[in-house]
């Protein structure tokens, strides 16, 4: 049966219970990482309320087109490494709220994962909005036939934010998604005059919880004030600060993610 | 005979504000928890904070109320109280474990929400502060909804100086225009970090559009405050414990009085003197 995701080889959702922990920036960063080792990636950005997706490639202005087997997604770049499906794609204006209770959501994700002509993916990231509602139920059940890889968990490191990725560990379980491992995120700030680190947002959360749970933990990603100005301008971080304190860190969560594909056969 | 039983719960709270944001993540439970501590510092005030995010419920962590739970009385659910004056009712009371989800669609979030309303039984409030969870859906439409029975002040839009977040704020504003809600102003949060040792300022979420003073400025709306990045804000919200008390001396706690002061000052100015009749 011919489908729009039967060319995607590897499905990987990016959630969290807590909002604001940098979901879109480890989709956006992890999907560079892959694209720099030669992948190519798509991004579902399923977030309706809040989709961050396209300014962090700065295609934010693109709009999207229709083919015979559906929605078109929007290309990064002329070598079509990275292409992305976003809600931000369909507003008329930028600051257009979507004020849509749960039933017309679940039908317009419900399109997004079958209507969109991807083509040939290595990987296709699903970014997602916080929490454990409509959005994720219906993303997972739409995903659930062609097995997906499995989860990222993000989290930052302070007890508050855990509290939240815990419920969304059970969200994972009871939905038989598996958790390929926790990111903690914003784990310390080096500050670049006198490189004193202040753990601002805690430290050390993310990485008790994915032992308490017994999943991986797949590193810790520094405040970074050159990552956030990379975001805001859509620029490609992984190539133009390799030297940046969050580089590092970046490159060994798409190493493990590479590695846990070989692991699994195709 | 519904919308009659959401107003009679509502009859006896002066002041309404609901705390909102597009964006998750900017501080919308952190300022909340602290704006009803601020509050209730008047042991006259009656405050009370109802946490709406029900996937997500910050609030019980942050008022070092977790694993309390909700009692039923004849005159309905008892809310938590932290301090005499300072009653608390969040999801996350309902649930026996840290590691229950509330894996609900819409339909069902809207029927906790409103039983929130119609079924706590506060008693005399004189602020009834809403922590609501980011975005523009069904808990904010719910809210506003059930609320609209008795009269809302106004909403407290937090954000973070970056473009990221002002561009879900935007949203944000546009959804109180379409609802006509009232905003009492905008909050900048984790606006700039000031090194301990080297006491020079970063820019860790920079504003690279203006920040919230420019979208306001361009969207006519008040820009109440910015707060400055402080670790110990953080600290205080896992211990469950006010910062305002615990770091007095914090710049950050210097600019969250000023907006508390401003937001009761607003208040006060639309004092809301009848009940309207429908």
């Amino acid at each position: 049966e011919s489908s729009n995701l039967a060319g995607v080889r590897h499905i990987l959702l990016v959630l969290s219970g807590k909002g604001g922990v940098g979901k879109s920036t480890i989709s956006t960063e992890l999907a560079l990482s892959l694209r720099h080792s030669g992948k190519k990636v798509g991004i579902l950005d399923v977030d309706l309320c809040g989709p961050s997706i396209p300014r962090m490639f700065r295609v934010q202005d693109n709009d999207v087109h229709q083919c015979d087997s559906g929605w078109v997604p929007v290309f990064v770049d002329q070598d079509k490494s990275i292409s992305l499906m976003s809600i931000g794609f369909l507003l008329e204006k930028p600051d257009d709220a979507v004020v849509w209770r749960g039933p017309k959501k679940n039908a317009l994700i419900k399109q997004f994962v079958a209507d969109v002509a991807w083509g040939d993916l290595d990987f296709l990231i699903v970014d997602t909005p916080p929490g454990t509602s409509d959005e994720h139920i219906s993303t997972v059940e739409a995903l659930r036939p062609y097995k997906p890889l499995g989860a990222i968990l993000v989290t930052t490191p302070q007890a508050v934010a855990v509290g939240d990725v815990r419920r969304e560990l059970t969200f994972c379980k009871k939905t038989g998604l598996r958790v390929l491992g926790i990111v903690e995120n914003m784990s310390g700030f080096v500050c670049p005059h006198c490189s004193e680190c202040t753990n601002i947002f805690s430290k050390g959360g993310g990485e008790e919880l994915a032992k308490h749970a017994g999943v991986p933990f797949l590193g810790c990603v520094p405040l970074d004030p050159q990552l956030s100005q990379s975001l805001e301008e859509g620029r490609d971080f992984i190539q133009e600060f390799p030297k940046s304190s969050a580089f590092p860190a970046l490159a060994h969560i798409a190493q493990q993610i590479l590695d846990s594909t070989s692991q699994r056969s195709s | 005979a519904e919308a009659a039983a959401l107003r009679e719960r509502l009859r006896a709270v002066r002041h309404t504000v609901l705390v909102l944001s597009g964006k998750g993540g900017v501080g919308k439970s952190t300022f909340s928890a602290l704006l009803a501590h601020g509050l209730a510092a008047d042991q006259a005030k009656q405050v009370a904070l109802l946490d709406i995010d029900i996937c997500g419920p910050s609030i019980p962590k942050m008022m070092g109320l977790e694993g309390e739970q909700v009692h039923q009385s004849g005159s309905g659910w008892s809310p938590v109280y932290v301090e005499e004056n300072l009653g608390v009712m969040s999801v996350g009371f309902l649930l026996s474990s840290p590691d229950d989800a509330v894996i609900w669609r819409g339909p069902k979030k809207n029927g906790l929400i409103k039983q929130f309303i119609r079924d706590v039984d506060w008693g005399e409030i004189d602020y009834l502060i809403v922590d609501t969870p980011p975005g523009t859906s069904d808990e904010h439409l719910s809210i506003v909804q059930y609320l609209g029975a008795a009269h809302i002040d106004g909403a407290v839009i937090i954000t973070t100086p970056q473009e990221v977040s002002l561009q879900d704020v935007r949203k944000e504003i546009n959804f109180c225009r379409k609802v006509k809600l009232p905003i009492i102003g905008v909050v900048e949060n984790m606006s700039g970090f000031i090194c301990p040792k080297c006491k020079n300022e970063s820019q860790i979420f920079p504003p690279t559009t203006g920040g919230a003073e420019k979208m306001c400025q361009k969207l006519n709306v008040s820009l109440l405050g910015k707060v400055p990045l402080d670790p110990q804000i953080g600290k205080s919200c896992d211990k469950g414990q006010s910062f305002l008390s615990e770091a007095p001396e914090s710049p950050a706690t210097l600019s969250y009085r000023n907006i508390i002061q401003r937001i009761q000052e607003y208040c006060d100015q639309h004092h809301f003197q009848e009940e309207k009749i429908i």
